[in-house]
């Protein structure tokens, strides 16, 4: 357990945190401002990761085939929304989970049938494309260094948006409370529109993002999506501030729980028994975290519904 | 409601399902195919499952979204007793059950405090807890499962290794369960847990504090899953954490959803729909989840009430 482990291995959660964060932020909004459960919210980031590799195939460089997959991203959000979604926002929760379950069963199996189950990569932009020293034996890369700073950076925007612009102010009134943002006469339906097309295209941009580092497989949202949810549940619902605080803090617990557990363990438990309790303990502790806020703080850590 | 028809229904509909399902091992032996035999077995014990399932969350309210994690600690008592060489269903299924009905007890008391979408996550969030815990257990195969070299014995006779017996068996478990609920649903316990779902306050106004209810329905019917998941390791003899997964929670809330969450025997409608549909599918094409998904979406937005809702729809034309 040595010191640049523990450096190399903090860059690492907070690179899983932001990458948790672009898709928690789409999901906290839909879900604090129209109440609606889109479980298929983790496809929206596999699409995000697919299209950059298609965009990629076609137009052979990183720079271009971000903004291209950026933009057929948000498109398939939204038509996501105009097909399926904007018939369930007044239905129950049940009912919201279940149908966005087939909505990821039918995107899974689509982008299986379409680039097969082999998972496939984006080659690094030549620009990123290096490491930074950090001793002498050990080089951080350049793509992940710039993956936390994009992410921080949008983050930042993304904190403008929602606190200091007119439209903001409607997201957030209508997270606090939608009808009596529509009886002042927002048409609630447009800002909802925005807001997931919006999202959408963030949890895409985290897709996208991903895809140089991470293989690009079907299912890959499914795992994200989970985590996305228990960070949105600890930060509290509809909080952007809280979704950015309990993203890194998901992220590093998720990380540093799974480098250091088995240690750990092995200060307790004889060795054999520390190298089962280990990995067990370190999948955990993000699902004990989160029972645990929600046992002491219902709402989560930054309640945004008055109610 | 239309109380003469739907009682009819109320009765009629489970006795043919249970009778359908009674016929067929003997529509296997005059058919010769020992095939459907093994579905039906596995139709059986997956609508065990859902029926604990709609108690809670079709009777009682309760949108549980961890619910296999109890259908794998039965899995997992059989196996992990079967693996210490201990083979004996009078002590494997008690043991499953009470194992689960403890960790119900520690999960329910405090997911049981929250409501609406927090009490989806944070079953979710033991649920996956439970899936975790099944695969680090590398002395029990971790990971890759655990395959048992046979099936549990109850006094020498061939109740579990006869595949006829045990299709029967499972059978009579899952009527067993679903009397024994049916009774539940109309007692004064059954009022209540159906009370709080209609309205928590009310019934609070009425001095019922419906918290204890509805550990204990919590309780039951994770028991009831995890027998199911014991007769489920006897039937493919293997265990594994897949048993568990979260998608797993989600198709047993299909299931349901699928029947009708109003009656009790929708669950079982719905996992002999769920389980007829994923296999007829596949034989048609390889890519069977393009259709079920968008089946799926449908159901859910036009088709309420489920196929129970359907039926009653064309009484009512």
């Amino acid at each position: 357990m040595s010191l640049t482990l523990l450096a190399v291995q903090t860059l690492n959660g907070l690179q899983l945190g932001i990458l948790l964060f672009l898709v928690a932020a789409g999901l906290t909004l839909v879900f604090g401002v129209m109440d609606f459960i889109n479980l298929a919210h983790g496809v929206q980031y596999m699409l995000g990761a697919y299209l950059a590799v298609a965009a990629f195939q076609l137009t052979g460089g990183f720079w271009s085939a971000l903004p291209l997959a950026l933009l057929a991203a948000l498109a398939c959000g939204l038509a996501l929304e105009f097909v399926v979604f904007r018939r369930l926002y007044d239905r129950s929760h049940l009912d919201q989970v279940l149908a966005t379950f087939g909505v990821i069963i039918f995107l899974n199996e689509a982008v299986k049938t379409i680039w097969g189950a082999a998972p496939l990569s984006v080659p690094l932009p030549a620009l990123l494309d290096g490491s930074i020293p950090l001793t002498e034996t050990l080089a951080y890369p350049v793509y992940r260094v710039a993956l936390i700073g994009a992410g921080i950076a949008v983050a930042a925007l993304l904190y403008l948006l929602v606190t200091r612009t007119r439209l903001g102010m409607l997201v957030r009134a209508g997270a606090s409370d939608a009808e009596m943002v529509a009886a002042l006469g927002v048409d609630i339906r447009r800002l909802f529109m925005l807001v997931f097309g919006f999202g959408a295209m963030l949890a895409g941009f985290a897709g996208i993002l991903a895809a140089p580092i991470f293989s690009v497989e079907p299912g890959m949202g499914d795992n994200l999506l989970i985590l996305a949810f228990v960070v949105i549940v600890i930060g509290g619902i509809g909080s952007i501030r809280g979704a950015f605080l309990s993203a890194l803090i998901i992220g590093l617990t998720d990380t540093l729980g799974r480098s250091f557990a088995t240690d750990l363990a092995r200060l307790l438990l004889p060795p054999a028994a520390a190298n089962d309790v280990g990995p067990a303990l370190a999948s955990m502790l993000i699902y004990v975290l989160m029972a645990a806020v929600l046992f002491v703080r219902p709402a989560g850590l930054f309640p945004v519904r008055s109610a | 409601m239309m109380a003469p028809s739907s009682r009819l229904r109320d009765v009629l509909m489970p006795l043919v399902l249970f009778g359908a399902l009674a016929a067929v091992p003997l529509y296997a032996t005059l058919a010769d195919d020992r095939f459907i035999l093994l579905f039906a077995t596995r139709i059986a014990v997956m609508a065990l499952a859902a029926l604990s399932l709609n108690f809670i969350l079709g009777f009682a309210g309760l949108v549980s979204f961890g619910h296999a994690a109890f259908i794998g600690i039965g899995a997992y008592a059989v196996g992990i007793l079967a693996e210490n060489d201990i083979w004996g269903a009078w002590i494997s299924l008690p043991l499953a059950v009470l194992a689960a009905g403890l960790f119900a007890l520690v999960t329910g008391a405090i997911s049981l405090k929250t409501r609406g979408v927090h009490f989806i996550m944070i079953t979710l969030a033991f649920g996956q807890m439970a899936y975790y815990t099944a695969t680090s257990l590398s002395a029990y195969g971790g990971d890759d499962g655990l395959t048992l070299w046979g099936r549990s014995e109850f006094l020498d006779t061939p109740v579990f290794s006869d595949d006829t017996w045990f299709f029967y068996l499972v059978l009579a478990l899952l009527a067993g369960a679903y009397g024994l609920l049916r009774r539940i649903c109309g007692s004064r316990f059954g009022r209540v847990l159906a009370g709080a779902r209609q309205s928590e306050l009310r019934l609070e106004a009425l001095g019922v504090s419906p918290y204890a209810y509805r550990l204990v329905a919590y309780c039951l019917a994770a028991m009831i899953a995890a027998l199911a998941g014991a007769l489920m390791a006897n039937q493919a003899e293997f265990v594994s954490p897949s048993a568990m997964s979260w998608h797993r929670s989600g198709e047993l809330i299909v299931m349901c959803l699928l029947g009708g969450l109003g009656s009790l025997h929708g669950a079982i409608l719905g996992a002999i729909a769920f389980m007829v549909l994923e296999e007829g599918l596949s034989g048609v094409t390889e890519h069977w989840r393009l259709i079920f998904g968008p089946l799926l979406v449908l159901v859910v937005l036009y088709g309420r009430g489920g196929l129970l809702g359907l039926l009653d729809l064309g009484k009512r034309s």
